[in-house]
């Protein structure tokens, strides 16, 4: 598995689990949506976590960056949770005109597997 | 009155700076006890400008100040450009105006984060926005 963003990509059977905690721009979302992608191609995944509850700030172009790879795995026919975003950032990008339609949330890691569960088992 | 107890300026020539800026920003904000929303207000909206100034001026300046009117204690920031500028303020700001690496909610966004908002810009010698973020009592 590559790890050019340095964002480490966990597996748990069939789920991959990213936490982000690092600053995405340009050079790093990339290798992001590559590594995320070339470890969904590996073998039978069907569902991704991503954790953004390290981040303190999700401006517009981050939050296209993350819905962005919600989609580009769904084209691989992985499903996408999107767990931990902070109250301030939730306000943030809902006051900005950006709610991040499309992209399934959880409140946590907990939450975003079960509802990966659901939502792979509905398929 | 408005008065200027400090002021910070920051070039942005590169991504980098667009992170360099939206830190010293929380950072001046968490020091001032800004609550933890109106801080990441204001530094979404610092790396939004930021980024627009960046992208569409090809580089541009912050001047981040620290301000006071009276018992208030605020944030202003003032983003410079002198890249093309902008024909069409109010679409800009209706967030309509959309780019190959924008969503076009840059501007209108920003706005919807701050108290004070104020836009240049003329067409062919670059833009100016100014936001200012006061503390909540």
């Amino acid at each position: 598995m590559s790890a050019h963003s340095q964002i480490p990509i966990l597996r748990i059977g069939s789920t991959l689990l990213v936490s982000i905690q690092i600053d995405l721009h340009d050079a790093v979302a990339e290798a992001f949506q590559a590594d995320v992608l070339s470890a969904i191609e590996q073998r039978g995944t069907t569902g991704l976590v991503v954790d953004i509850s390290g981040l303190d700030m999700v401006d517009t172009y981050v939050a296209r960056i993350l819905a962005e790879t919600g989609r580009m795995a769904k084209l691989m026919g992985t499903s996408t949770v999107l767990v931990g975003m902070r109250p301030e950032v939730a306000a943030t990008l809902v006051r900005m005109g950006y709610g991040l339609e499309g992209v399934r949330t959880a409140l946590d890691l907990d939450d975003g597997l079960a509802l990966l569960g659901h939502v792979i088992a509905r398929r | 009155m408005i008065q200027v107890a400090a002021t910070h300026r920051l070039s942005i020539d590169c991504e980098g700076d667009i992170i360099a800026v939206r830190r010293r920003v929380r950072d001046i904000a968490e020091l001032r006890k800004f609550d933890s929303f109106a801080t990441a207000a204001i530094t979404t909206a610092s790396s939004e400008l930021a980024r627009n100034a960046l992208v569409h001026g090809g580089k541009g300046v912050a001047l981040i100040e620290e301000v006071t009117d009276g018992s208030r204690l605020g944030i202003r920031i003032v983003f410079e450009d002198e890249g093309p500028g902008i024909e069409d303020i109010p679409r800009v700001l209706a967030g309509g105006y959309t780019t190959a690496r924008s969503m076009g909610l840059g501007l209108s966004g920003s706005k919807r984060l701050v108290d004070e908002f104020a836009l240049e810009s003329t067409p062919g010698s670059g833009t100016k926005v100014t936001v200012t973020k006061w503390r909540r009592f």
